[in-house]
């Protein structure tokens, strides 16, 4: 499998805490691709190096050959990488319509849309497919801040996907969300990838992620510690240690990991 | 329900355009003519502010600029006092614009209450400048081209002009809010930061919002000028002026089309009324205050969107009694 997205040696330090360590991550194309790792081990800002958000104090980025080290967040989005946010973000006081509409341009220059409308009936339509693919498009004319928390991560799903992105980062999508709706959204994920789009999810949902990922990387102290299947991951040691914080074994664990 | 909405602008331009016939006392005239430019002014202050929720409180450089552009040209270049000074009005709201680019690539780069603070900042530099430089005429200000119109018809011309560039402003900034662009500025008024996720460019359409707006602010200062005659540096760089255009978005409901263009009419007028009937300046202030405390209390969001709301649950309180008339009660 080729690589599609990956991650070289990425540090990151804010202030006093150095939030990633040397981390290296692979995305191949094709895959779901799991990332977890205990609270504060930089898998949130890992991500938001990956997408722009935040620059790399050392290390490099890059996407289907092409570097994007440092890139902007809409440069990055238009090369075709489309993320999700942990909290929610959706825009509130705009239809849901329109929120999906906000995704849709990602190729054009920015002086256009002085001169056009809103939308096309392509885009329109487009949109529409979208919200119907999770099952939203019912609330289409409702603003969107009078959606329920579910109803807005399904939203986020759809206008990350009508922007038909190569890679798509989820940000713990299965986060504060109810048990039909995680399969809901699990179901999606597998149909998506079945249709050829690459994923990267950040979740704690362990069920899901062993379920649903074709591979799984581990954070720990902002660096990556153990790649494999999930069964592979599952039954090393190494993890078990990083989740219930190992206590003496802590150093050696980094020895390890880099050793 | 659309063409019905097409027709009652056409009713309140019909109605407009008569105004003039009807108030034939040149005092009033006047209040008509400032009433109309101060909405204008403030339907474009919120094409910008009120759509991508960037509140800028130093609009008044833009309208101090598009004053003295109107002065400084019409003298230096002796221009023939008259109609054809009306030509200097779009060029007024050019060097406005002009001036604005650089504003805007300072101010655009902080958000909510910096963004705030640094536009009035940048405005009080316009107003000193205004003051302190010679070629602005210092503390007393520039005397214009005096135009030998009769004082009873003086401020007709003024009124049509007013009133087109009134038009113009609601047209522009209805069309920004049916366009692409003005979609972008309402998710960069929501989240910005996920809006440049999702693939725009906020810097660039920020500042082209920004300049757009400040060019309908420029022709209102350059049309002030010409119809007073004589301008000042604290009339035109006028602190009160970056409030008022705010508060009458506000009023009428930020960030909507309608909103503005309310709130500028029944402020503004009020406002020139109660001053010229009572000669008491601060008369209008004491209202005014009383009067925002009771559309913050009662109105939040303004006037607009609170009658819109409420017509909004009566329909709905309709169409769901009407097809159920067996439930009682029932979900909200």
């Amino acid at each position: 499998m080729t690589v599609l997205l990956n991650a070289q040696g990425i540090s990151r330090a804010f202030g006093g805490v150095q939030a990633l360590n040397l981390c290296s991550l692979n995305v191949d194309k094709g895959s779901i691709t799991g990332l977890i790792g205990p609270n504060g081990s930089g898998k949130t800002t890992l991500f938001n190096v990956m997408t722009g958000y935040v620059k790399p104090d050392a290390g490099s980025v890059s996407f289907d050959g092409h570097d994007i080290t440092g890139a902007r967040p809409n440069k990055v989005f238009a090369m075709g990488i489309g993320r999700t946010f942990q909290l929610t973000r959706i825009f509130a006081r705009i239809s849901v319509l329109e929120n999906m509409l906000v995704a849709t341009q990602r190729e054009e220059s920015w002086l256009r849309g002085l001169t056009r409308s809103m939308s096309n009936k392509s885009e329109h339509d487009a949109a529409m497919e979208w919200l119907d693919f999770v099952g939203i498009a019912r609330l289409a004319k409702l603003p969107a801040g009078s959606l329920s928390y579910g109803q807005r991560k399904l939203l986020e799903l759809a206008y990350v996907l009508v922007a038909d992105p190569d890679v798509i980062l989820l940000d713990e999508p299965a986060g504060g969300v109810n048990l039909t709706l995680i399969n809901v959204i699990s179901e999606k994920i597998r149909s998506l990838n079945k249709d050829g789009k690459t994923f990267l999810i950040v979740e704690h949902n362990m069920e899901f992620v062993m379920n649903l990922c074709d591979s799984v990387t581990v954070m720990h102290q902002g660096s990556d510690l153990v790649t494999g299947t999930p069964a592979e991951v599952r039954s090393d040691p190494r993890v078990l240690d990083a989740y219930l914080g190992g206590g003496d074994d802590e150093e050696e664990i980094e020895e390890v990991a880099h050793g | 329900m659309l063409r019905k909405r097409n027709l009652l602008w056409l009713v309140a331009l019909a109605i407009a355009l008569f105004v003039p016939t009807f108030i034939t006392n040149p005092a009033y005239r006047q209040i008509a003519v400032i009433t109309l430019i101060f909405t204008a002014c403030a339907t474009s202050w919120n094409m910008f502010s009120g759509y991508s929720g960037y509140v800028a409180l130093g609009s008044a450089a833009f309208y101090g600029t598009g004053a003295y552009t109107m002065a400084l040209v019409a003298v230096h270049m002796h221009i023939p006092a008259g109609g054809d000074m009306f030509w200097l009005v779009p060029v007024g709201g050019l060097a406005a614009m002009l001036v604005a680019v650089p504003v805007g690539l300072i101010a655009l780069r902080v958000r909510r209450h910096t963004f705030v603070v640094i536009t009035i900042a940048i405005f009080f530099v316009f107003q000193l400048a205004a003051i302190n430089f010679n070629f602005t005429g210092g503390t007393g200000g520039l005397t214009l081209p005096y135009i030998p119109w009769l004082i009873q018809n003086y401020h007709i011309p003024f009124y049509y002009v007013a009133l087109a560039m009134l038009v113009f402003a609601i047209g522009l900034s209805a069309a920004v809010r049916r366009s692409r662009f003005g979609l972008q500025l309402l998710a960069i008024r929501d989240d910005e930061d996920r809006a440049l996720g999702l693939g725009v460019k906020v810097f660039p359409v920020k500042l082209t919002g920004f300049a757009m707006s400040a060019f309908t602010i420029g022709m209102g200062g350059a049309l002030y000028a010409m119809m007073q005659g004589q301008i000042y540096p604290q009339f035109v760089f006028d602190p009160i002026f970056d409030i008022s255009i705010a508060l009458m978005a506000f009023f009428g409901g930020f960030g909507t089309l309608l909103g503005p263009i309310l709130g500028g009419l029944v402020l503004e007028s009020s406002q020139q009324y109660l001053t010229v009937t009572y000669s008491n300046g601060s008369l209008y202030l004491i209202l005014f205050g009383v009067l925002f405390l009771l559309v913050v209390l009662f109105m939040p969001q303004g006037i607009v969107v609170y009658i819109r709301d409420a017509w909004t649950k009566r329909q709905d309180r309709l169409a769901s009694s009407s097809e159920n008339p067996v439930t009682q009660g029932g979900h909200s």
